[in-house]
Order: C-alpha cells, then sequence, then structure tokens
C-alpha cells in the first residue's frame, strides 16, 4: 500500500501528469497491438512463394546443341529463359552501340560471362507487363533491332536483348547462371 | 429516411404481430423497401439501374456458387472442368455463359447508374457517402471481376493474371515483393489460380455488405430525383411499393429480355475467343486486351509512352488508379449549388459532348492495339479525363449561370402534364426545364 501512496503521490503530483493508470492503459493496449501483428502476420505470409515453389529455384541446361544464330526457351521458376548462342555478327552489333545512349545502359559484356560472351541468357519476360517476347525461334519477328520484339505494347529489343524502344523500361533481366561444364548451364 | 408522412408498419396478421415484437424485420424491410420509404414521385428510368445492379449481383452470386460445385482451381483440370461444365454438367453451358455474360451486364447497368450519378449530381450534399461507398463498390467489382476471368485458365486468363500483378510490380522497391505475394510465386501458377478463387468467392459477399451500407446511407436523406429539388412535401411523393417496385420490375423485364438475347444468341460476343485456348506460359497471344468493361482504364494505362522522373510504366500506373480515385473527391471538385445536369446548360455541354465521348473513346482505344493512332488518341482522351473532373468541372461551377429551378417536384411534375395536355405546338406554360 505504502509504494501505490507513494507513487501516486510521485507521479500524479501536477494534475496534468502520467498517472499509473494511464501508462498501464497504454501498456495494454500497446501489448494487445503486438498480439494482433503477430496473428496477422502468418496471415499475410501464408500467401509468399510457399517451399514447393521455392524449391524451383535452380535448373540445368544442356547447351551443346545450341548453334550460333539458334536460341532456345526453356522454363526456369515457372517463367521462360531465352538462351542465345550469338552470332559475330550479332556480337560486333552489340558492341557497337553506345552504351550511354541506352535507356538501361549496359554493355554485351556485362550481360554474359567472361569468356562466353556469345552466350546470352535472359529472362524471357518484357519488363514492360511481362509478356513473352518473339524472337527466339526461328521466322519469328526480332524486332527492328535483331534481338526481341514483344507484341503486347511493341517493345523492342537489340541483340544484347538491351530495350532500344517502346514502353519497357528495363532490359531484359539476366538470371544468376553459371556453366558447370563447357555445355550444362545452371540458372539460378 | 422517413419523411413525416411515411406510412407506419401495422402488422397485420397476428404472427407477424409476435414476430413484430420480438424482432422487427418485416418493419425493416417495410420503412426500407416497402410502402414506408416514400420517394420523389417525378424519377425517371435512370433510377432503374441500382435495382438492376442489386439484380445482377444476386444473379452472380447464384450462378457462382452452382460453378463453384463443379470447377476446379487447380493449373492442369481447371480449364478442363470448366469445358466439363459446358459438356456434362446439367445446364452447366447455361450456368457458364450466364455467369460470364452476368459480369458483362453488371458492368453495364453499375456503368449507367454512375453516370447518372454523374449527370444529375446525384454526389452532392447530403448523398457524398452514397456516392463514395458506390466507389468503394466499383473497386471491389472490378477486382472480382478480374479474379473470376483468371479462373477458366485460358491464355487470357493467365496473361490477365500476369499483366495485372505486373502493375502492382511497377511501384518502386516493394513492387516486386507485392507481385510475388499477390501470385504465391514468380508467374501464375497454382498459387495463383487458387487464392484467386477463394477471393472470387468472397469478394461478392463484401459487396453484398457494402451495398446495405449504400443504401443506408441513401435512406438518410432518401432518394434524389431528376430536378435535383428536395422534397418538400407529401405532394412530392409517393410510397416506394407498389409505385416504384412495379416500375423496377418493368425494367427488370426488359434487362432480362436484353440479357437473355445475349446469353441465348451471342453468348461469345463480349469475350475473347483467345480464352478458349489453354493457359500456354511460354507464349503470349499478340493482342492482349481485358475484358471490355476495363477498356477505358487500360487505355489511360497505355496512354503513357515517355519516362518523366518517374518510369512511363509507373506514370501509367498512377494514372490508372487514379482515374478512379480522383472520383472520391468529386463531392468537392463540383461545387455548383444546383444539383441536376438538366439545369446547367454548360455542365450539361461537357457532359454530353465531352465526358461521355471522352470515355467512349477511351473505351474503344483500349481494345484496340496499342499502335499510332490508338495511343495519341488516348493520350488526348485521358487528358481530357483528368481535365474534365480537375479543371472544367471546378470552373464551371464558378461561373455557371444556371436555369431558374422549379419550385417543388410536383411542381415540375404538373408542368409536364400540362405540356403533355396541351394540343402540338401549343404551349401555353412557361418553361421551367430546359429539357
Amino acid at each position: 500500500m505504502a509504494t501505490v501512496e507513494n507513487s501516486d503521490e510521485v507521479v500524479g503530483g501536477a494534475p496534468d501528469g502520467v498517472r499509473r493508470r494511464d501508462f498501464i492503459n497504454i501498456a495494454a493496449v500497446s501489448f494487445a497491438g503486438v498480439g494482433a501483428v503477430a496473428v496477422v502476420y502468418p496471415l499475410v505470409n501464408q500467401m509468399n512463394p510457399s517451399a514447393d515453389v521455392l524449391a524451383l529455384a535452380s535448373t540445368e541446361v544442356d547447351v551443346s546443341q545450341i548453334q550460333p544464330g539458334q536460341a532456345i526457351k526453356t522454363i526456369w521458376r515457372k517463367q521462360p529463359i531465352f538462351i542465345r548462342n550469338l552470332t559475330e555478327k550479332e556480337i560486333a552489333e552489340a558492341n557497337a552501340v553506345d552504351v550511354g545512349s541506352l535507356r538501361d545502359p549496359q554493355t554485351l559484356a556485362e550481360r554474359t560471362l567472361e569468356g562466353k560472351q556469345n552466350w546470352l541468357i535472359t529472362l524471357g519476360v518484357c519488363t514492360h507487363l511481362g509478356c513473352v517476347p518473339l524472337g527466339a525461334a526461328e521466322g519469328e519477328n526480332k524486332g527492328e533491332y535483331g534481338g526481341y520484339f514483344c507484341p503486347c505494347h511493341g517493345s523492342h529489343y537489340d541483340t544484347a536483348a538491351r530495350i532500344r524502344k517502346g514502353p519497357a523500361p528495363k532490359n531484359l533481366e539476366v538470371p544468376e547462371y553459371a556453366f558447370t561444364s563447357d555445355t550444362v548451364v545452371q540458372i539460378g | 429516411m422517413s419523411f413525416p408522412w411515411a406510412e407506419h408498419y401495422t402488422p397485420k396478421m397476428p404472427l407477424m404481430r409476435w414476430l413484430d415484437e420480438r424482432l422487427p424485420l418485416p418493419r425493416l424491410v417495410y420503412n426500407a423497401i416497402g410502402a414506408g420509404y416514400p420517394v420523389p414521385r417525378n424519377l425517371n428510368y435512370f433510377w432503374n439501374f441500382g435495382v438492376l445492379a442489386g439484380f445482377a449481383l444476386v444473379l452472380q452470386i447464384v450462378t457462382g456458387i452452382i460453378l463453384a460445385m463443379h470447377y476446379a482451381p487447380a493449373g492442369a483440370i481447371a480449364f478442363q472442368s470448366v469445358e466439363h461444365i459446358m459438356r456434362d454438367v446439367n445446364q452447366g453451358w447455361l450456368l457458364r455463359y450466364a455467369h460470364a455474360n452476368g459480369a458483362s451486364f453488371f458492368f453495364i447497368v453499375v456503368y449507367i447508374h454512375i453516370f447518372r450519378g454523374l449527370f444529375y449530381g446525384s454526389y452532392k450534399a447530403p448523398r457524398e457517402m452514397v456516392w463514395l461507398l458506390g466507389l468503394v463498390i466499383f473497386l471491389l467489382m472490378m477486382a472480382t471481376a478480374f479474379m473470376g476471368y483468371v479462373l477458366p485458365w485460358g491464355q487470357m486468363s493467365f496473361w490477365g493474371a500476369k499483366v495485372i500483378t505486373g502493375l502492382f510490380g511497377a511501384i518502386p522497391l516493394v513492387g516486386e515483393p507485392i507481385q510475388q505475394w499477390l501470385l504465391g510465386g514468380f508467374a501464375p501458377d497454382n498459387a495463383a489460380l487458387n487464392r484467386f478463387f477463394s477471393l472470387h468467392y468472397l469478394l461478392p459477399f463484401v459487396i453484398a455488405g457494402v451495398i446495405i451500407l449504400h443504401i443506408w446511407a441513401l435512406h438518410i436523406p432518401g432518394s434524389g430525383n431528376p430536378t435535383g429539388v428536395d422534397v418538400k412535401g407529401p405532394q412530392d411523393t409517393v410510397p416506394f411499393h407498389p409505385y416504384y417496385t412495379a416500375k423496377d420490375g418493368f425494367g427488370l423485364g426488359i434487362f432480362l429480355i436484353a440479357y437473355c438475347l445475349v446469353l441465348f444468341f451471342a453468348p461469345n460476343y463480349l469475350g475473347h475467343a483467345d480464352n478458349y485456348i489453354p493457359a500456354n506460359p511460354l507464349s503470349t497471344p499478340a493482342h492482349i486486351v481485358p475484358e471490355w468493361y476495363f477498356w477505358p482504364f487500360y487505355a489511360i494505362l497505355r496512354a503513357f509512352t515517355v519516362d518523366f522522373i518517374l518510369p512511363a510504366k509507373l506514370w501509367g500506373v498512377i494514372a490508372m488508379f487514379a482515374s478512379i480515385l480522383l472520383l472520391f473527391f468529386l463531392p468537392w471538385l463540383d461545387k455548383s449549388p444546383v444539383r441536376s445536369g438538366n439545369y446547367r446548360p454548360a455542365f450539361k455541354k461537357f457532359f454530353w459532348f465531352g465526358l461521355i465521348p471522352c470515355v467512349l473513346i477511351l473505351g474503344y482505344c483500349g481494345g484496340a492495339p496499342a499502335e499510332e493512332p490508338y495511343v495519341m488518341i488516348s493520350q488526348i482522351a485521358a487528358a481530357y479525363y483528368f481535365a474534365h473532373f480537375l479543371i472544367i468541372l471546378p470552373l464551371i461551377s464558378k461561373f455557371e449561370t444556371t436555369l431558374p429551378l422549379p419550385n417543388s417536384i410536383s411542381e415540375s411534375v404538373l408542368h409536364g402534364e400540362k405540356q403533355e395536355a396541351a394540343p402540338f405546338g401549343v404551349d401555353g406554360t412557361k418553361p421551367a426545364t430546359a429539357a
């Protein structure tokens, strides 16, 4: 009892000071707030990619059959991947571009691995709204810059899959990948 | 609201009296849509569309629940399960088409409902809450319709899901995590389809809840009317039942005739043929478009092609959402004290020759390929759309000379009767309306 009286005297001295009851009130509401957040978190987080989806993180592709000038489409994380074996001419074209003039400035060397500059590996997902650009299969429209052309809203990509014209804001994304041998590439 | 002259509920049967003393539910209905709710007597046919929208919601819920008894929300079998409904389920073809076309007709009546409100100033005091809740319903409707269109898992379903969730991906920093959270993965797949099914089932019931608030908010001031003049006395109103229940019933008949004509004779006219191709994550259809009721907004989204501080893609997303969000501020942008467009000559011109063509043009461009001249036309139309609400309306409400209002609703009604009774070409009455 003495302590209660004592503390009331101390903090309740000023008429508009903080009383013990106010503190208890704030503490109780805060505690309930923390509890509510802890409950809401799993309700929200359940919608994030589940373990089986995340398990698709990497894939291996045999590229021994891809001739220069050819490209294949493969799937990684349920999204298309373009693997293109660039010709000397396409490499030269890509290197001839003034990088400073690009919307998303990157050299071909930055978009490929060292010593493997002919292997252009990108996501086949237009950076505008996510359609699959044309140009990987034979006979498809490669656009004005000889790379890829997205039919949805007319984005043109060059031979290094860099955005050159149209609404897309970025170059086709280059995923993380590594050559595990001369003919096998691991994506992811 | 119940005006003082509203009829009072007096239970006639002993059972109803017993119920009324314990749970006055019949009384609530009587005062909401029965004879206990007096309504302006001069409502025209544009006032039918609220009831029609309510009917469309019921139609969608009933057909939707039935379809969910036969549909399987899994990537590998969703498309087949819809074909199973079309071919094997008894009258499944009818129910599937009824639901798909029901969505279109829901949007048709809601768009007319919205433009009714825009013309007659139904959003103005004291009905702002009705308007704001209506916009919430509209946003929920669009989310629901989008997720429903994904369920058949055709090409348009898949790529629609990809593009629409991609809109959220345009948000700086948090965009990509939000998109992955919405999809439950890196691209639309089972996880996305499964949750869209769950939410497509949930949201109609949220809509039904907000509709109750919408009607509640409307019944505080009572229904508006084509003159925009307040109700002054019993001579201005008639009880909702039987007068407007009968009129709404007639309107419902017309609606059902139009709906059934499309349902039976052109059930695929409003859809897109590509959605009869199963989803293929490796190939995008050359010309992907959303359903027709999203075209005006899609045109605004695509109208932004130049980076200016922010990337063009983000501008498009902001503009598209802003085109609806700005309507939330409409009651405070239009300051004219006159509600009805019938007495606002300048407003009327901008409404019929500005806003309406602008929205129709946006709709047309949204359905057309993203090429010139459509891109330029939708840029001009989108600019006009925003100018209409943010510049033209505030200026009109400041400078416009409005026409004299009728003294009361009943006066405007009687005036019309005199005019009708007069011989052709002879008009002995003073012009009270411009219409």
